[in-house]
């Protein structure tokens, strides 16, 4: 589904991803854990086409199209999916207009023809339930005045909603505390089939005790230094970093 | 029916389509207003004055009234004190006096701007329309007196009077001479002296004693007013518990070889009595390096005389090279509430300076300011705003809300308060945001599959949805759309 190849990538001319390697299949979830700063997000926001970030080298195909060809929206309309970190508000527009009109745009994408207001409201009702939201959220202005667990949440709703190929999440578990955490996951594990892809990105291994990982991937100073399985988070938690950081362990053999 | 009923009819509600039928049958008895072309040669003296005053068959005391207010204009000294920039006018290169249809006449649409069809295009208006706005000759051309006699008819019955102001002098001259120039007399500022000298047309409207106005009266005609446009002089009188809203301009971008529009709008509501006026203002802004446009100098002023009484003003301002205006409320009777609701767009090189005053003088009075200013392009927008409470204004309260939007690193917004209290017991409260169109929140919208341009307009309108939530229905959809229109380009 995704095949990552040298990327390297800039913020402000800085280099932050120095020669990415990573391929994800259809049915796997693979999470991306490392310290502050390694590039985690870098990597979230250059897969989703965010222009902050600038692409000096390297490949990245997704469904067999060359990603980097395409604009953000194509991204998305193609099955690209980000949960934002810091999910942005948007005053006066409604959550029912937003994802009722995102929706449509990726239907007619595809050739379909628009939900109707009584298949998009049913679908609505549905997943909101699942995230345990409100239904008068369907009215409520795109997170505003909503709480930092709240827009985590709504993003994994906006998820369910969208139903995309390949879910990228971004440091959804920060700011969630247990029971939030638990709900959000529950969400996640329901949209995850044999059919999609999750990449979770994360510091913590706490989130991966809900959203169990195929592939665990270590991304340090903008290079995947090692990669394993769902043990591998819970060595990291238990021993940090330093023991697999290649330069210490140059400096300790040296 | 002919092609052009057909086509506006779809567009119209319930009400719109009976009248429609009006003006069918209308054409069918030969109701054809006169249309000779006459033009007062240029410049302003009292003999031009004399002219009008005479083309419109005017009595006496009209005519006097207008030459008083030119006695009164050549006194005065062009104001200068806005934030607008523009070249001198020469009051004596324009003509004060052109009758209708004196627009250049072309033979098809192929001769029109393809720029402006592109717009009619999104606009969604009918091809008929199209070639009217854009002054293309047509079979049918129906005016705003025929329309207001139809109109009548429907209203006749609850004795509401909507006619053009030129018939009003001619037929209701007592309610005419009793509250023209009492809310905006001619001494007031020097365009609405100008305008009270040579005014051209525009509509009157009266409600009386206890009668709610069963639709929402409308100039409607997006083809008819381009003939009053430049001078044009409105007056609503909403008499006891009296209620009507009435709803101004056009969507439809209007081109005009005048480009000095001074208009006066008087409101004179009582007792519990209720005005809601809404505005969209749409005309030619000029071009992308701001060449040509509109000068749109506009004095609105409505007049809560009566206790609980209520003038509610939205505008949606897009148009003009220039926009200077200021619909206010003077809250005179106890308890009696001023609203101003505006989205003022500029784009390119065109400037606004906007706002409202609230003049709190009864017991009690209320009222409320949402400005919303959006900024692209080169352009500059102002708000400048008054409220000012009177010694005898006891509990009065004002909230007003400013939020200046930018769309550009060149663009400008200010916002000019001005707020002078006399009363110890009035609240007044302001609250003034400025943001720019974030890039962050269009690649969010980005990244759920909608385009940039998409994503602008879904941002731009949900920061002015507690404006647009005032509009009527219909005009709201098509405010909507006009202002992406507007906004075309600006971002990305």
């Amino acid at each position: 589904m995704l095949t990552i190849k040298n990327l390297h990538a800039n913020v402000e001319g800085k280099e932050i991803l120095k020669g990415i390697d990573l391929e994800i299949n259809t049915g796997e979830v693979h999470a991306i854990m490392g310290p502050n700063g390694s590039g985690k997000s870098t990597l979230a926001n250059v897969l989703a086409g965010n222009g902050g970030y600038e692409v000096t080298a390297g490949e990245i195909r997704f469904e067999g199209k060359n990603l980097l060809e395409l604009d953000p929206e194509d991204r998305a309309r193609e099955g690209m999916f980000l949960a934002f970190q810091y999910p942005v508000e948007i005053p006066g527009v409604s959550n029912a207009t937003f994802l009722k009109t995102a929706i449509n745009e990726v239907r007619k994408y595809h050739g379909k023809p628009e939900l109707t207001p009584k298949e998009f409201l049913d679908l609505m009702r549905d997943k909101s339930k699942i995230l345990g939201m409100d239904e008068n959220l369907i009215s409520r202005s795109v997170n505003v005045g909503f709480s930092g667990g709240e827009k985590k949440r709504n993003e994994i709703f906006q998820l369910l909603m969208m139903n995309p190929k390949l879910a990228l999440l971004d440091e959804t578990d920060s700011g969630l505390d247990i029971d939030a955490l638990k709900i959000v996951s529950n969400g996640v594990n329901i949209f995850k089939n044999k059919n999609n892809a999750v990449l979770v990105v994360t510091h913590y291994q706490r989130l991966l005790n809900y959203i169990v990982p195929d592939f665990v991937h270590v991304l340090y100073k903008g290079k995947i230094i090692k990669t394993g399985t769902k043990e591998l988070a819970l060595e990291l938690e238990d021993k940090g970093y330093d023991w697999i950081k290649p330069d210490l362990i140059e400096a300790e053999t040296a | 029916m002919n092609e052009l009923e057909e086509n506006t009819a779809q567009e119209l509600s319930d009400d719109m389509k009976i009248l429609d039928e009006h003006i069918d049958s209308e054409y069918k008895w030969g109701f054809v207003t006169d249309i000779e072309s006459e033009s007062a040669p240029k410049g302003l003296s009292e003999e031009i004055v004399r002219f009008i005053s005479a083309k419109k068959h005017e009595p006496v005391w009209m005519t006097d009234w207008r030459l008083k207010a030119f006695r009164h204009w050549k006194k005065m000294e062009e104001p200068h004190w806005s934030n607008v920039h523009y070249p001198p006018i020469d009051y004596q290169d324009i003509s004060y006096y052109s009758a209708p249809k004196s627009k250049p006449q072309l033979n098809s649409l192929d001769e029109v701007d393809p720029e402006l069809l592109k717009t009619f295009e999104k606009l969604g208006i009918p091809l008929e329309e199209q070639k009217i706005l854009s002054g293309v000759a047509v079979d049918a051309v129906f005016d705003s007196v025929s329309v207001a006699t139809t109109f009548k008819e429907t209203l006749k019955e609850k004795g509401i009077i909507f006619c053009s102001i030129s018939e009003a002098i001619q037929e209701h001259p007592e309610i005419v001479k009793k509250y023209l120039g009492s809310v905006v007399p001619y001494t007031d500022n020097y365009y609405a002296a100008l305008n009270s000298a040579v005014f051209s047309d525009g509509s009157f409207v009266f409600i009386p004693k206890g009668v709610r106005c069963p639709m929402e009266l409308s100039t409607y005609f997006r083809i008819n007013a381009q003939e009053t446009g430049q001078f044009e002089r409105t007056l609503i009188i909403a008499e006891e518990s009296a209620y009507v809203s009435y709803l101004e301009g056009c969507t439809a971008p209007i081109r005009d070889n005048n480009q000095l529009h001074a208009a006066v709008v008087e409101l004179v509501v009582l007792d519990d009595a209720e005005i809601k006026y809404s505005t969209v203002q749409n005309w030619y802004p000029g071009d992308k390096e701001g060449r040509g446009g509109i000068y749109n100098f506009v004095t609105k002023r409505g007049a809560c005389r009566g206790k609980n009484s209520k003038i509610s003003w939205t505008q949606v301002e897009t148009g003009s090279a220039i926009t200077w205006k200021y619909p206010s409320c003077i809250l005179q009777g106890d308890n009696s509430i001023g609203e101003f609701y505006s989205v003022a767009v500029t784009n390119n090189y065109q400037q606004a300076d906007t706002g409202t005053k609230m003049i709190h003088i009864g017991k009690n009075t209320r009222s409320t300011v949402i400005s919303k200013g959006i900024s692209a392009g080169n352009s500059n927008n102002s708000y400048r705003g008054l409220v000012r409470v009177g010694k005898n204004a006891i509990g009065a309260r004002n909230f007003t809300q400013c939020d200046s939007m930018l769309m550009s690193d060149k663009c400008g917004a200010n916002t000019f308060p001005y707020i002078e209290v006399e009363n110890d017991s009035a609240k007044v409260e302001h609250e003034a945001t400025t943001s720019k169109v974030g890039e962050d929140q269009i690649f969010y919208l980005n990244q759920r599959g909608i385009s940039t341009e998409d994503a602008v307009n879904m941002i731009v309108n949900g920061f002015c949805k507690e404006v647009f939530n005032e509009l009527p229905m219909e005009f709201a959809v098509e405010a909507q759309k006009l202002l992406a229109i507007s906004l075309e380009g600006s971002v990305g």
